[in-house]
């Protein structure tokens, strides 16, 4: 089933450019779909348009639809705080908000009314678990999330996602600010959980992308130049560019 | 070459002399101080051994017969900076917020410039419009006997207090990472939880400063306050406290300095007055300090 369906999507910032040009994608359900390529290419600009965080950018106009459960986001009638609870997001660099680890979990759930103490506690324990991070912070819940490794901080931020119990998590180059092994732990993470989620990942280079792909698309320069099965794509690319890229003669 | 890193250049010594200047201004703040205190107690302290204690904290403030109660000079300041404070940081944190968060790049092309007006009058002129506009009218509006009162006086001061206060907020919440929003928003927070839960207690310190600074402002203006409390040292009777004319310390001091004999006990007392003041001051600038630091956790201050 497609979670996400991406009908003739362009997008200009106030700069005049088109950063997106007609890109039309299926993103499916309990799988990792992997948008990868060069810099400037527009992968982060349509992760924002998914999510409407792009409504603060400097947006000059946008075309085409974007369903979400086969609903338009692009309308302005949607409830945007409604459709980031369901699409949670994560940034390159974690970004943990000044408070303690506990409330850093418990924000979103707070932010949804939620008060009694009891409840808070379980989700906050459930979602650290679920981030493997439980066991390395479950004696100083209350210190500040600023005390912790960039790597657990990272993994503090997915928690910070699971707790919302969203139904996509889409993630923007969410390890290229940590060491190797922490990458690990969150590549493995992601596999673990993907047969509940939809996941839409940009990896930051072309060897996690084929790691990590069910599905993958190219992006180059604002236009989408391939989607395929991961498996086929980076094995048989069709497209010369694309090719190109994945063989490392450019990018 | 590895012998002339070992001999001291001509940088070196520019280096020690920038050095020494540096210290030295910075110790010559310390003596300053020191030098205003030893002053302040050899002109002031005489005071409590010329009048009884009793009188000190007597009644009445009325210094041609003999009565010099601090008390009703100390609980004029009091009730002028505190209204001053609970009408300003409201009001102040308040305009940042939407300056920063909320309002439109045109307007605050608007307002901005009109804060740095504000900021930049002098007391006098407010005290002036204070006499002539606001309090006849406050007297019209709640049928007083007079409109120069504590309340005149406190709305006086929170308008001179403001635009310190709004200025140094909005630095401070323009200091708070975009980051920050992002991730609260896309948590699905409104724009609201994000400036309440999230932009603001970010920059708490920086509030805390621009309120404390906001105190300093207040504590210290003398003219504009002079002008519109009504200058009557008395102690409040009953209710109507807020709307009964006061007269701060700074206001007695600067009123009455002029034309008291040096030397005299009216003349100590005036700088007795100088050292409560003084201590107040610092009162507030050590809790203001501590405040601030312990509201900043360790981590965040390994990170700034
Ligand atoms: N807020 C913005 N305002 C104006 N232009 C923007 C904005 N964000 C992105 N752009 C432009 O849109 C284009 C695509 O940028 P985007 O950040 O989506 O690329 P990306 O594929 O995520 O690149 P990277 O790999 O570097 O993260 C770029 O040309 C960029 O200059
Ligand atoms: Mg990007």
């Amino acid at each position: 089933m497609d979670k996400i369906v991406i009908e003739n999507f362009s997008i200009r910032y106030s700069d005049g450019v088109e950063s997106l040009r007609n890109i039309s994608l299926s993103i499916p359900a309990n799988a990792v779909t992997v948008l990868f390529g060069p810099a400037g290419g527009g992968k982060s600009t349509l992760l924002r348009a998914i999510n409407r965080l792009n409504d603060l950018a400097d947006v000059k106009e946008t075309s085409g639809r974007i369903l979400f459960n086969g609903q338009n986001i692009l309308d302005p009638k949607v409830d945007v705080v409604e459709l980031r609870r369901k699409i949670g997001m994560v940034f390159s660099r974690p970004v943990v908000l000044p408070m303690s680890i506990y409330q850093n979990v418990s924000y979103p759930l707070e932010l949804m009314g939620e008060k009694r103490k009891s409840r808070l506690d379980e989700a906050v324990e459930k979602a650290l678990k679920r981030a493997v991070l439980w066991d390395e912070v479950y004696d100083r819940l209350h210190d500040p999330a600023t005390a912790i490794s960039g790597g657990q901080q990272q993994r503090l931020c997915l928690a910070r996602v699971f707790a919302l119990e969203p139904e996509v998590i889409m993630l923007d180059e969410p390890t290229s600010a940590l060491d190797p092994v922490s990458t690990a732990r969150i590549e493995g993470l992601m596999h673990e959980i993907k047969e509940e989620f939809t996941i839409v990942w940009v990896p930051h280079n072309v060897q996690q992308a084929a790691r990590m792909a069910d599905y993958a698309a190219f992006f180059l320069q604002g236009e989408l130049i391939e989607y395929a099965e991961g498996k086929k794509l980076f094995v048989n690319p069709k497209d010369q560019r694309t090719s190109d890229y994945v063989t490392g003669r450019f990018g | 070459m590895a012998d002339a890193t070992l001999v001291s250049s001509p940088r070196r010594t520019q280096e020690w002399v920038i050095n020494l200047i540096i210290k030295l201004s910075g110790y010559s703040s310390i003596l300053f101080v020191t030098l205003i205190f030893i002053f302040l107690m050899r002109e002031g302290l005489p005071a409590l051994r010329n009048v009884p204690l009793s009188s000190i904290l007597g009644e009445r403030w009325y210094p041609i017969e003999g009565y010099f109660s601090i008390l009703p000079l100390i609980y004029g300041s009091l009730v002028v900076t505190v209204g001053a404070l609970l009408l300003a940081i409201p009001f102040g944190v308040g305009t940042s917020v939407f300056l920063s968060e909320i309002a439109p790049p045109w307007m605050n092309q608007i307002i901005k410039p009109l804060i740095e007006i504000l900021a930049g009058l002098p007391s006098v002129v407010l005290g002036f419009l204070g006499i002539q506009v606001a309090a006849p009218y406050l007297r019209r509006l709640l049928d007083l006997p007079t409109g120069l009162s504590a309340f005149s006086g406190a709305v006086l001061l929170a308008l001179i207090a403001t635009p310190t206060i709004v200025s140094i907020t909005e630095d401070a919440l323009n200091t708070v990472p975009s980051g920050y929003r992002q991730a609260a928003l896309a948590l699905g927070a409104t724009r609201w939880q994000v400036i309440w839960g999230v932009t603001v207690p970010a920059a708490r310190s920086g509030i805390l400063t621009a309120v404390m600074l906001g105190v300093g402002r207040s504590i210290g203006e003398t003219m504009a306050v002079m002008m519109v409390t009504g200058n009557a040292p008395v102690l409040p009777s009953g209710w109507d406290f807020l709307f009964t004319p006061v007269r701060t310390m700074t206001a007695t001091i600067a009123s009455e300095m002029g034309e008291v004999a040096n030397g005299s006990t009216h003349y100590q007392v005036l700088f007795f007055i100088g050292i409560v003041l003084f201590v107040i001051s610092l009162v507030v600038n050590i809790v203001a300090s501590s405040v601030s630091l312990r509201g900043r956790t360790r981590a965040e201050r390994v990170l700034s």
